[in-house]
């Protein structure tokens, strides 16, 4: 291990040692010989400045161009967005105020016709029932009459049962109006 | 073996005299061109359909362009327009040479201090003459700052001078040794690669892994805050303060 170090060690040293004992170095820097400033100098100029005349007339306006036209045509495209958009949204009030009025009508012919069907029924139900009262007080009167009628017949049918079992119990005749006077007072009797 | 700072060489490719002037075409004279090759190459290619739905490439174009544009309407407003080409000029001329100085083998002229620093006196210098022009005499209140006290100024005024001198010297020493810096060290450890052999090779490259990563940000980052610098010192002169 320790001689595998001391070797790296020493190929690292040879490698600098060489680097640095080269006749460039010690020359001293590249870049502070002066005799080469002037060619350089003369090159940077010349380059420079077509640089800058191709630059600012030929590629920059070009450049410039282009992005101009594009946000032109952003520009005019929201512009026309906008439109559309201000259309679609006055169509939508002028459909929406459509939509309104048509639900509006639609309500009053509701409401027209359920005041109407409202009143006929009430109409019809007032009918019915005075037609219903009248019927019954007719079935009242009639049973009235009835009842009546009935108790009429009990007097003659008390009679005819209370002659018959006199008869039977008795073997005698007995008087109809005996009989009668007995039957008004036991009726009377309960009533 | 090979020294690390000799990347940085600058070899003559092709030997031209202007009279008393040296301007022979160099190694990196030759990556400038490249570079406004390919940033041209870049811009104009990509925006060839006009696209109002862009691609990749047009995307990547505009968005250089939106970049540049955002960052001179934050920091220095609207009169900041006028000197839109320039700043965008600056920062694609930076970038790409930054960015084509990452591929192997090539030359990344922006690691030279005779070049960032003439990019930055340009900066200084112009900023400077558009203050003056606009300010005139005025211009000179911007080394007394308002509110501080007149008995302070003859401290006050040497240091902000010195502060205003010093901006062309710490705007090109960022870029240059921020360069020469990650391209030495990819360099020191690539030469440990094969004399560490097959076994101890890959600890040198996985930091060069690393490193490159971390210098393809270095490069965006560097040509960016030399940009937003001269979009503030841009500010200064248009506002003062």
């Amino acid at each position: 291990m320790n001689t595998h170090r001391k070797h790296i060690l020493g190929v690292i040293g040879g490698v600098l040692a060489a680097q640095l004992a080269s006749p460039a170095l010690a020359a001293g820097l590249p870049q502070l010989d002066i005799a080469t400033f002037t060619p350089q100098l003369v090159w940077l100029a010349i380059t420079f400045v077509v640089l800058y005349l191709l630059m600012s007339r030929i590629a920059l306006p070009r450049i410039g161009q282009v992005i101009e036209e594009r946000q032109h045509r952003i520009e005019d495209n929201l512009a026309k967005a906008e439109t559309l958009r201000a259309d679609a949204a006055e169509a939508e009030a002028s459909y929406e105020a459509a939509l309104a009025k048509a639900r509006a009508d639609a309500h009053s012919v509701m409401v027209e016709v359920h005041d109407q069907v409202a009143s006929e029924a009430a109409a019809k139900l007032a009918d019915l029932s005075a037609k219903l009262d009248d019927n019954l007080k007719q079935a009242e009167d009639r049973l009235v009459q009835e009842k009546e009628k009935a108790l009429e017949s009990l007097g003659e049918i008390a009679t005819e049962v209370t002659r018959a079992l006199t008869e039977q119990l008795t073997g005698g005749d007995v008087s109809d109006k005996d009989i009668s006077k007995a039957v008004g007072t036991a009726l009377e009797a309960r009533q | 073996m090979a020294n690390p700072l000799e990347q940085f060489t600058i070899k003559t490719l092709v030997p031209i005299q202007l009279g008393e002037v040296n301007a022979s075409l160099t190694n990196a004279g030759l990556f400038m061109v490249l570079t406004v090759a390919a940033v041209t190459l870049f811009l104009t290619l990509g925006m060839t359909r006009r696209a109002a739905v862009p691609g990749r490439w047009q995307s990547m174009a505009e968005l250089s362009y939106e970049f540049i544009a955002g960052m001179i309407r934050d920091n220095v407003g609207n009169e900041g327009r006028r000197y839109f080409p320039f700043v965008f000029s600056l920062f694609m001329f930076i970038l790409f040479a930054n960015l084509i100085g990452m591929i192997p083998y090539s030359f990344t002229f922006t690691s030279h201090i005779a070049v960032t620093f003439t990019m930055a006196m340009v900066v200084f210098l112009g900023v400077t003459v558009i203050a003056i022009i606009r300010h005139g005499l005025h211009f000179f209140s911007f080394f007394l700052p308002t509110g501080v006290p007149m008995v302070m100024a003859p401290i006050l005024v040497p240091i902000e001078v010195l502060s205003y001198l010093s901006r062309p010297i710490s705007l090109s020493i960022r870029l240059f040794a921020n360069m020469m810096a990650g391209h030495t060290m990819i360099k020191v450890f690539a030469g440990f690669v094969i004399p560490l052999g097959i076994l101890g090779g890959w600890a040198p490259l996985t930091v060069i892994v690393a490193l490159t990563a971390f210098e393809f940000l270095v490069a965006f980052l560097q040509a960016y805050v030399f940009t937003v610098l001269t979009c503030l010192y841009l500010n200064d002169a248009i506002h003062l303060h």
